[in-house]
């Protein structure tokens, strides 16, 4: 099985550790991983922000970098939900409907394709789950709380297994924490009060870790923790997932 | 109103946020009521099923709307009920006051209507000297302070009973620091009794309209529109055209999403149907369009119209609990509100859509099931088109998509823009940087990770070790 690792360009800039983590752990896992060197971006920041119609040329990269691939492996279930929705190229439609029907987000592909609901991995943490609104909403990782229906959820499902993790239970188990890519910036005020009141849920669980699946909305968090000295830190799920040595 | 200088969402949002106990209590209020809705919704076994009936429902409408239009007026004239069209808000406006004219009178008892709202009736009446008086407690309080409401459902949710208190009494005279709400209700409902006794027109909204039976229901939880319509000679019901409904028995349907996604209540306390006026009285119903054939032919946003106006979506929506509603310069504030006002003017309201993470809550608290996350995303792309985006914003993304589309630039533009923030970090850390105002830039790694494959990665460790 060969997995193309897609690593968004913002984690690939400025996480690289979670880049790491995830190639590591899929390795860990029996996966033949190789990370395509031209990849740069998915397109989104474009797309969410009304310019759709000026991703043709990250579609293209995206579309020259990925083909061939068995599966599309990626730690962020944001750019995972774009390549899905929005990945065309009216050139080579073939190719781009293949990516689009092969790209997971990393614990989707754990549980589903790999079909492995236990990992190893010690983490004696009091740790906070920041259910990311693409990963849940979009590509339905976990059941959202607005349905009547049963309880489910891809990355929970492998933290339970993790040694010493003790997962607390927010009270707004799935709000959303205001990153929302350029609203970040355009709408700063909302965003950032929306950051403060996600993190006062995690702070009144008394949480050493806020985790999730979608580094942007840690990378806001993060920015907001880290200008209120708050001791919590932000870990994405690839490195609790990966916390044993080989 | 409409000639007010419109502030844009992220101003008006920013000047709402600087009063952090009230945006505190504003959130905590709306998601309450989200819960209640959560736990009325969650005790229906079938409540997923009854959002897809509904939803099915309300397509079938909305697909043969002509036909159903058609068999409502038929059947509602034959009931001995008045049928108007109105084209735009400006007919509306001009119909209801045609028929105060007719009677020469000069006040006006209403019940909540909306749409009335979305046409600005009270300005236009109060410009012919006719006087209106909302009699839905929330409307009544906002009109007091010449506030448009804020929420479709809860329209005077913005407000705090310190706030009411203070409205009361200067406009009605009550107790000067008497914060009470029984007290402070009484008040309103001794001076509105006075109102119900004495207006002859009676306006109301309607929830929903019946077509194979020409009658029409109208839900409230104060029971004010049947004080106003029961005592008034003529009672005007003013709709736009989605409220239909082809039989009376899908209104089990939507009166159960109805109140529960609203405030999780079973039922609205009030579902009132009209179906022929009482020996004496006159009744009219006005049916508006108003944009809304508009959208009904743009194929991306039509399932807007299935809305049914509970107001879900606004409480549900992390954006607009911290936003309040007026910053949405809409008579329907919120998610719903931004993919249905830039139907009616897009240059007003290109911001709206752009007013939203694209969370997906709303879409699925929505009863009728209307993709509505996904509609603010298509708006996006439609305003964007058409020109109603800052230029500065636009070069910044013709840049960022050169960028983005090739690998030999983007290492070079990555490399050196963590070059910068690690060495010159005044050069982002500044004002000019809004991701900075409250929160800390990301640190700046030693390597990016593609670095760190090029010299870790198994192809290259195997190629070393060769």
């Amino acid at each position: 099985m060969k997995i193309g690792l897609f690593i968004p360009c913002y984690v690939d800039q400025f996480y690289p550790k979670v880049g790491i983590a995830t190639y590591e752990l899929l390795q860990k896992l029996g996966c033949d991983v190789e990370f395509p060197m031209g990849q740069t971006c998915c397109g989104q920041p474009m797309a969410n922000s009304g310019y759709a119609h000026l991703t043709k040329g990250c579609d293209a990269n995206f579309i020259a970098n990925f083909s061939g691939f068995d599966y599309i492996v990626c730690p962020s279930g944001s750019c995972v939900l774009h390549v899905k929705d929005h990945l065309h190229d009216e050139n080579q439609e073939d190719k781009a409907a293949a990516i689009r029907n092969t790209v997971y987000e990393l614990t989707e592909f754990i549980t589903d394709i790999l079909k492995i609901d236990h990992i190893d991995g010690r983490f004696p943490y009091k740790v906070g789950m920041h259910v990311s609104c693409h990963g849940q909403r979009g590509l339905k990782l976990s059941q959202m709380s607005e349905l009547n229906a049963p309880f489910f959820s891809k990355p929970e499902q492998l933290l339970h297994n993790i040694e010493g993790l003790d997962l607390v239970a927010l009270t707004r188990k799935d709000e959303c924490c205001g990153f929302g890519g350029t609203f970040c910036v355009t709408e700063e005020a909302v965003s950032v009060k929306m950051g403060q009141d996600r993190i006062k849920d995690h702070e009144s669980h008394n949480v050493d870790y806020i985790t999730g699946g979608d580094m942007s909305c840690l990378m806001h968090l993060e920015g907001i923790l880290k200008r209120q000295k708050s001791r919590i830190k932000t870990i994405h799920i690839a490195e609790i997932l990966n916390s044993l040595e080989n | 109103m409409s000639s007010e200088k419109i502030i844009p969402h992220s101003e008006a949002a920013t000047k709402f946020n600087k009063d952090v106990e009230r945006v505190n209590w504003h959130d905590e209020t709306l998601w309450f009521v989200r819960a209640k809705r959560d736990k009325s919704a969650h005790q229906i076994a079938d409540w997923e099923l009854l959002r897809e009936t509904a939803s099915k429902i309300k397509n079938n409408v909305l697909s043969n709307i002509h036909d159903y239009l058609v068999e409502f007026e038929a059947n509602a004239q034959r009931n001995g009920i008045i049928v108007h069209w109105a084209a735009d808000a400006k007919e509306h406006n001009e119909i209801v006051h045609s028929i105060m004219a007719k009677h020469d009178v000069k006040q006006m008892v209403k019940s909540k209507s909306m749409l009335t709202e979305e046409c600005h009736l009270n300005d236009y009446l109060a410009e012919k000297g006719i006087e209106v008086i909302d009699s839905d407690l929330g409307e009544y309080i906002v009109q007091l302070r010449k506030e448009p409401p804020s929420h479709i459902v809860l329209p005077a949710i913005h407000l705090k009973k310190e706030d009411v208190s203070e409205t009361f009494h200067e406009h009605l005279g009550t107790e000067k620091g008497n914060f009470n709400p029984q007290y402070l209700t009484e008040s309103a409902r001794h001076s509105l009794r006075n109102t119900f006794l004495t207006r002859k027109v009676a306006l109301t909204g309607v929830n929903f309209a019946v077509a194979e039976t020409g009658e029409f229901v109208v839900c409230t939880n104060e029971g004010n529109a049947d004080m106003g319509a029961h005592l008034a000679d003529v009672h005007i019901a003013c709709m736009g055209f989605e409220k239909l409904v082809p039989k009376r028995e899908h209104l089990g349907v939507f009166l159960r999403l109805l109140a529960r996604s609203a405030t999780g209540q079973p039922i609205t306390t009030f579902s009132s149907h009209f179906k022929k006026p009482r020996d004496g009285q006159e009744m009219h119903i006005v049916i508006v369009d108003n944009g809304r054939s508009k959208q009904l032919g743009r194929e991306d946003f039509r399932n807007s119209l299935k809305c049914i106006r509970c107001g879900a979506c606004m409480n549900t929506c992390p954006v607009y609990r911290r936003s309040g509603g007026h910053s949405y310069h809409n008579a329907v504030a919120g998610p719903i509100g931004s993919i249905l006002a830039p139907n009616l003017d897009m240059s007003k309201n290109a911001d709206l859509p752009f007013a939203s993470t694209l969370c997906g809550s709303c879409t699925n608290v929505c009863p009728v099931k209307i993709d509505i996350h996904d509609q603010l995303y298509k708006w996006r792309q439609v305003l964007v088109k058409d020109g109603y985006t800052p230029t500065a914003k636009t070069v910044a993304m013709k840049t960022m998509a050169k960028v983005l589309a090739n690998p030999t630039i983007f290492n070079i533009a990555g490399k050196s823009g963590r070059f910068v923030m690690k060495n010159i970090p005044g050069m982002v850390n500044n004002k000019m940087n809004k991701w900075y105002d409250q929160r800390e830039m990301p640190d700046v790694p030693e390597e990016s990770f593609r670095e760190w494959y090029k010299k870790n990665s198994r192809e290259s460790k195997s190629k070393d070790n060769e």
